[in-house]
């Protein structure tokens, strides 16, 4: 465990760690920790630049521009992790379920799995969300339901592999059933790859929800959520105010940058 | 062979003084000193982590990154190879030393013809004509064929001729120094003693120095004019080969050649000597002697005094004692169990195939098991050994047709078919513990799953079970909370013993338990094997290449040749003949006294429609009929033998051999 550790502590991961970790604690303290209420409108000073009194300026309404990028890390901290969650959940089930079984439950779900993977993901995800009308919760069984069949493909190639081992007709031999195999005897030898596969998930997750959101279909208003802003102000840069676009544009960017790095340094300390 | 008098100072490929090799602050190598001399050939021997290839590799000074030469010096013909710049040593390599490895498929490129691989050693020497000479190269190392071969990739070609076509390689710039490290352990044996003649045959021939890195004591012993054996990176031994195998001077030695199942052996003759403890891990603190912790020979003077160097003539040992080194005192051979192997049939396989698309793996194969008996299953890779293994274990459904029996009851084809008691009545001991055993659990869990689902057991019963258990295979407590990979291989294996005798089977098949471990190691579980066997009064279906092994444990073998069984009885009258001129091959490819050539490439499964399978490759075919009829089984129903040639024709082991087949003369004599 400790050589792991030492494995793991390159630069790299160090820097993405130190991201996620700080906007995983605005998500959790960011709205007790700001001076302003980032749904408090000030019309009388809208769109104010960057100052001592609001450090990321205001927007078309007067909100404070710095507490509303804190208090975005909730929302996208929320809905990306739990899709993520959910989509390994099913993706770990199915993949073992193929992997082991083999013969034409595999051959049927693989198949199916590889249509879903054909489709464009954004397009699909607009077309459920247009069908069953836009919400957190939707975005969510909708992220899920498109990254399952990906990670469930990762799971079943690992099972495959451990399904070459001697211990698994060793098991089979002492009368086990085919879920202690899969999730007593195989799943702890894959947990390294999903580990690996979740963390990369996780970061084309957040950026999904940011670009569902963009597009009007994701996290609705007034949620101070970043894709959401960003699509309210966009407009707004050509006048000058970027503040209103910027900040909400880097923190996104820096999430997703974070996650990777992570990933990343991950896969590095588990090969 | 060449006797070199050590008075005559013959010009030395190779000296290796006082050299010391670290793995970053890891000594692995400690003050080795070794010569060989032009056209000689010395072998280093010593189990698994002792040192022969980093000692390999220092000596080219092609050591990994890790690794660095700490001490001592390097010479090849004289020159000091530790102070070559990049550019000489660079040449050194390209043309005065070759290595062969273990493995010939990851030696050679898979993507590239064997011809170019083959030309391109010629053409880095700058020499003209390089497809001839690769063609010439071929024909040498006695590869049928050269002018197709060089057209072929690597994985259309047979481990045995891949492992020609990397000698032939390495020979191309005719080497002053040939290093060999392990080139046969992958091969199978009739495959194995080919490659040995034909190294023999070309040292001869080109007068190349080799250095031979082997595990295999009496492989190397039959092969080198001298040998050294290493021990926790020290070379404790080394002398004239016949002395160090017939007389050693050291007690690691003396207790490593007493640990092999020689001279026939069988388990009735007792247990097989074991070295108690093992090999010390790399960095480990070290006694003043290396081997004291384990020599039952130690006294103070070991733990406190580094052993001198003491030679007698050409034979050094580093030792404070002089031989002889009795064996320790073991338990005399348990005989109170009156012997009643064999009496009752628990297992019977009648028919049984498998097809695999054209390829029938395993052919009409029918044979019976006695309770408390042994079966030796002998045959080389493709021979579908551990496919019947899979069919009777019903891991594998065989062809509709095939009938396994279980106490005169028939078995299902699937695991899924047959009732609890009979799937707990056949288990399996794999050939690699660290496949067998799975890496995420404890060795408490591996053992109490099977308690718990074979055996019923539960709470503290199977608490006391548990303990039983590994107590009988003696695990400690310490190792029941560790995972696989804290073990060492022979302990490894020790769990999968226990593992597979936790629901007190009827029949356990071993399907090559030892050729992963090293001789120590392997002697003490075959020891455990036999002991369990008395306890339990198990059958055993005991699969392995190595006919010792087979011959110590098994009270009958079968012989199995490209999925058919070509003859089947006590493992004396088939290991002594008269016996089929398949196993006749195999056993004088052990044995080496006079060596029976297999003919040719050994044909795929499926590539013989009509007749004998063994047609291509028998040495004594006698005509038409091997072509036309499938032998039947001849010689009765004790010792049945699939083969048209008359009983009393039928080749014996140790007898001259007839017109016909190949007669090798022994090496080192």
């Amino acid at each position: 465990m400790s050589a792991f550790l030492r494995r793991l502590a390159r630069p790299g991961f160090l820097a993405g760690f130190a991201i996620v970790l700080f906007w995983v604690l605005c998500a959790l303290f960011g709205p007790y920790l700001v001076p302003q209420n980032p749904f408090k409108d000030d019309l009388m000073n809208a769109l104010a630049p960057p100052s001592a009194a609001h450090w990321f300026g205001t927007d078309q309404i007067g909100r404070d521009v710095f507490a509303r990028v804190i208090a975005g890390a909730r929302p996208i901290l929320s809905v990306a992790p739990l899709a993520t969650l959910l989509a390994t959940l099913c993706g770990t089930t199915l993949g073992l379920a193929t992997g082991y079984a083999g013969g034409w439950l595999d051959a049927v779900l693989s198949r199916l799995i590889e249509v879903i993977l054909a489709l464009p993901l954004i397009v699909v995800a607009l077309l459920v969300l247009v069908a069953l009308g836009p919400s957190s919760l939707n975005v969510i069984v909708v992220i899920a339901l498109v990254f399952t069949p990906i990670i469930a493909r990762t799971v079943r190639s690992a099972v495959l592999a451990e399904c070459k081992l001697d211990y698994v007709p060793a098991a089979q031999l002492r009368d086990e059933g085919a879920l202690h195999i899969m999730f007593v005897e195989i799943l702890p030898n894959i947990l390294p790859p999903i580990l690996v596969e979740v963390t990369v998930r996780l970061g084309y997750a957040i950026f999904t929800v940011a670009s569902l959101s963009f597009l009007g279909f994701g996290i609705q208003p007034p949620s101070p959520d970043w894709g959401l802003t960003i699509a309210e102000n966009y407009g707004l840069i050509v006048g000058g105010y970027g503040w209103t676009v910027g900040f909400a544009a880097l923190a996104t960017g820096s999430l997703v940058v974070g996650v990777n790095l992570v990933a990343e340094g991950l896969q590095e300390a588990l090969q | 062979m060449t006797v070199v008098a050590p008075e005559a100072a013959p010009a030395e490929a190779l000296r290796l003084t006082d050299l010391s090799v670290s793995y970053g602050k890891v000594p692995i190598l400690r003050q080795v000193s070794l010569s060989v001399a032009a056209g000689e050939c010395v072998g280093l021997v010593g189990e698994s982590g002792c040192g022969k290839s980093t000692a390999a590799l220092a000596a080219l000074r092609a050591l990994p990154r890790a690794g660095r030469i700490t001490g001592g010096g390097v010479t090849m013909d004289g020159m000091d190879v530790l102070a070559l710049s990049p550019g000489a040593l660079r040449k050194l390599w390209a043309r005065r030393v070759s290595m062969v490895y273990q493995d010939p498929s990851r030696a050679l490129n898979p993507t590239i013809t064997v011809g170019a691989q083959v030309m391109e050693a010629f053409a880095v020497l700058g020499l003209a004509d390089a497809r001839g000479r690769a063609e010439a190269m071929l024909a040498k190392v006695q590869i049928p064929a050269p002018a197709r071969v060089m057209g072929v990739y690597p994985h259309q070609l047979s481990g045995g001729t891949q492992q020609r076509v990397v000698i032939a390689m390495a020979l191309a710039k005719e080497p002053a120094l040939l290093v060999l490290d392990e080139p046969t352990t992958g091969l199978d044996a009739t495959v194995e003693a080919e490659i040995l003649d034909l190294i023999e045959a070309l040292r001869q021939e080109q007068g190349s120095a080799i250095l031979l890195i082997s595990h295999n004591l009496p492989m190397v012993g039959r092969m080198c004019d001298r040998i050294g054996v290493l021990y926790a990176g020290s070379l404790v031994e080394q002398g004239p080969a016949a002395e160090v195998l017939h007389a050693p001077r050291h007690p690691y030695t003396a207790r490593l050649l007493s640990c092999l199942p020689r001279g026939g052996r069988r388990k009735q003759d007792g247990a097989l000597q074991t070295i108690a403890g093992q090999l010390p891990a790399p960095g480990a603190r070290l006694e003043a002697c290396v081997f004291a912790s384990r020599c039952d020979r130690a006294e103070a003077i070991c733990r406190t005094t580094p052993p001198p160097e003491t030679a007698i003539g050409g034979h050094m040992a580093k030792c404070h004692f002089a031989p002889p080194f009795p064996a320790s005192a073991e338990a005399p051979p348990d005989t109170s169990q009156a012997d009643v192997s064999g009496k009752t049939p628990v297992l019977a396989a009648l028919n049984v195939s498998k097809t695999y698309g054209a390829v029938r793996a395993v052919n009409d194969i029918s044979l019976q098991l006695g309770a408390g008996e042994t079966l030796g299953l002998v045959g080389e890779s493709g021979s579908g050994k551990t496919t019947l293994a899979r069919l009777l274990l019903g891991l594998t459904a065989p062809d509709p047709g095939s009938r396994i029996l279980l106490d005169g009851a028939p078995l299902g084809a699937t695991l899924a078919s047959r009732t609890r008691p009979q799937r707990k009545a056949i288990q399996i001991i794999f050939q690699n513990p660290d496949s067998a055993l799975n890496r995420g659990h404890r060795i408490s869990h591996i053992l109490a799953r099977p308690l718990s689902r074979l055996a019923g057991l539960s709470g503290a019963v199977l608490k006391t079970a548990l303990a039983e258990l590994a107590q009988g295979v003696r695990l400690g407590e310490t190792h029941l909370g560790m995972r696989p990979r804290a073990l060492s291989g022979g302990l490894k294996q020790r769990v999968a013993i226990a593992r597979a005798f936790a629901g007190h089977p009827r029949v356990v098949i071993c399907d090559e338990p030892t050729s992963a471990l090293d001789v120590s190691v392997q002697a003490a579980i075959l020891n455990l094997l036999a002991a369990l066997q008395r306890r339990e009064h198990v059958a055993y279906v005991f699969i392995s290449h190595d006919l010792a092994v087979v011959r110590y444990l098994a009270d009958r073998i079968a012989v199995m040749y490209l999925g058919h069984l070509l003859e089947i009885g006590p493992a004396e009258e088939v290991l002594s003949g008269p016996h089929h001129p398949y196993t006749a091959a195999l056993v004088s490819a052990a044995t080496a006294a006079t060596r029976v050539r297999l003919r040719g490439e050994i044909p795929r499964a499926g590539d013989i429609q009509s007749g004998c399978i063994f047609q291509k490759n028998c040495a004594r075919k006698i005509g038409p009929i091997c072509e036309t009829v499938a032998p039947p089984f001849a010689a009765g129903d004790r010792h049945p033998i699939r083969c048209h040639i008359p009983l009393g024709e039928l080749p014996v082991a140790h007898a001259t051999m007839p017109a016909g087949s190949r007669v090798v003369p022994p090496a080192g004599e």
